[in-house]
């Protein structure tokens, strides 16, 4: 596409398929202590 | 409901798909095309570009293909199909994967803008004793089904005030966790001051991750942080957290500031922790009643807006020197992240993570410890407040009214639900000054992501 470039990103509808096992990290347990953000959080799904 | 948020950040235009979480960078003809899509006929919009860009009928045409194309894919203008999942979300049976473990509700410093009230939640000064933190480890295992990964917090107060009980835990820790199939992550927040050389070797062999308390600027930082006495605390804790940093080996840590009315120029202090050898940094809003002197003001807000894009600024300028350091809340994965699940959910406060202080009680989270009317049980008798946990259960992206048009919800999953109580008596209601510098460093987040990307367009 000339005028529009896609960044590659995990689709979330799609993740409503396979997701859920929750295995990542609780967001607060890190640095901010003060306010939620979870898009920073690595899927441990296959970590698990 | 707007299906997405388009806007232009330093030089860059792009459009965020809100349900698919896609991120697009667009040239400015695209741009229009795509704002204006949603409320314009084809030709309508031919006509409105051809005029305002110059360019040919042809050429908006394929614009418009393209865009198409994308809707098709469920990269762009994609319906939010999540919602009916939440109530069962809220139904879920869940189980306990993180605690914040108070080991000590005492303080060496006296830090006034403190939440914890200089460490002691309005209560009795404590320290943990091991038998206290042995069952609450114990519990958490007994409470987290099949969850491998348990992350633990030694929080405060100052959780080296009670070192040796620190210690003890994550030897027991590690000496049940094989049998039990688990695994502990453990994270010490510390403001510095008995940092030594036990501590250092200790921290980075036990540790994940290393919380360490500056708030920048000498002066910034010895404003607040300050000992019983008044004595600044700059000049005792940076060496240690320099030695204790050289010593970590590339393991993963976080400076964390606090910056409030009397700071919001931030990234000067940023900046200090930069020329000091620090380069996985935080800083974060002071969380205090709006009455308070140092609280921030809508006069602040649009100072920390401009402190953002600078600090944005400032990372691509050191990424292309090779320095680069990392800012907590412009860590984005995007495609590696977090599951819709998660992204709904949130932080899991009251549910999958609880705050454990000396005694042994059980509350939603750090932030509400002390709070008598959110005391959930204890770690022999467990959750007896059911009502609270389903309260907490309830939090979540779609639990607010006011997160249902907003484009960040998959971001802040509601946003945090002591925010949303302290300042408005309700863990379901929204704070909506931290909303407000939320999506200003989400909207930063993403632009650094597209630059990182080097896109030719």
């Amino acid at each position: 596409m000339k005028r529009i470039v896609t960044l590659n990103t995990r689709n979330l509808s799609e993740s409503k398929k396979n997701g859920g096992c929750g295995e990542c990290q609780t967001s607060c347990q890190s640095a901010c202590k003060t306010s939620c953000g979870v898009a920073n959080q690595k899927c441990e799904k296959a970590a698990k | 409901m707007g299906l997405i948020h388009s806007y232009k950040l330093n030089g860059y235009n792009i459009v965020l798909d809100v349900a698919s979480g896609s991120v697009h960078a667009v040239d400015e003809v695209a741009y229009d095309v795509i704002n204006a899509y949603e409320n314009s006929s084809r030709e309508e919009i031919v006509q409105y570009i051809t005029n305002k860009h110059g360019v040919s009928e042809q050429d908006v045409l394929e614009c418009l293909d393209d865009v198409e194309e994308l809707k098709a894919q469920g990269v762009l203008f994609s319906e939010d199909k999540f919602r009916p999942d939440v109530d069962l979300l809220s139904k879920r049976s869940t189980v306990i994967k993180a605690m914040c473990l108070h080991v000590a509700h005492t303080c060496n410093l006296n830090c006034e803008y403190c939440f914890a009230a200089q460490g002691k939640y309005h209560g009795e000064r404590a320290l943990m004793s091991f038998e206290v933190g042995k069952r609450a480890l114990d519990f958490l295992i007994e409470n987290s089904g099949t969850r491998h990964n348990l992350e633990v917090d030694f929080f405060g107060g100052e959780p080296l005030m009670n070192f040796d009980v620190v210690k003890r835990l994550v030897e027991y820790a590690r000496s049940i966790e094989e049998e039990h199939g688990k695994h502990f992550r453990f994270t010490l927040t510390t403001n510095g001051m008995l940092i030594d050389d036990d501590v250092i070797d200790f921290a980075n062999r036990e540790m994940d991750n290393v919380v360490l308390s500056l708030d920048g600027r000498k002066e910034v930082n010895d404003r607040f942080r300050n000992t019983i006495g008044g004595q600044g605390s700059f000049d005792v804790i940076v060496p240690k957290f320099q030695k204790l940093v050289k010593a970590r080996g590339g393991k993963n840590y976080y400076m964390r500031g606090t910056f409030t009315h009397f700071n919001p120029d931030f990234t000067e202090d940023i900046q200090t922790m930069l020329d000091l050898g620090f380069d996985e940094l935080s800083m974060e809003p002071v969380v205090c009643p709006p009455t308070d002197k140092y609280a921030l003001t809508e006069e602040d807000k649009q100072v920390l807006y401009g402190q953002y894009e600078k600090l944005a600024n400032m990372m691509i300028a050191r990424r292309k020197e090779g320095k680069p350091f990392t800012f907590y809340h412009y860590m984005l994965n995007l495609d590696g992240g977090p599951c819709i699940y998660k992204r709904i959910s949130g932080c899991g406060s009251g549910t999958e993570y609880l705050a454990v202080t000396p005694t042994g009680e059980l509350y939603p989270c750090h932030q509400f410890v002390g709070n008598k009317d959110y005391l959930m049980g204890d770690v022999w008798k467990g959750v007896v407040r059911d009502d609270i946990r389903d309260k907490f259960k309830r939090c979540n992206a779609y639990s607010r009214k006011e997160c249902a048009d907003c484009w960040a919800r998959l971001y802040c999953s509601g946003g945090c639900a002591a925010n949303a109580y302290n300042s408005t008596g309700d863990v379901n209601g929204t704070y909506t000054y931290g909303c407000d510098l939320f999506k200003k460093r989400i909207e930063c987040a993403i632009m650094l992501k597209v630059d990182e990307a080097q896109l030719d367009l």
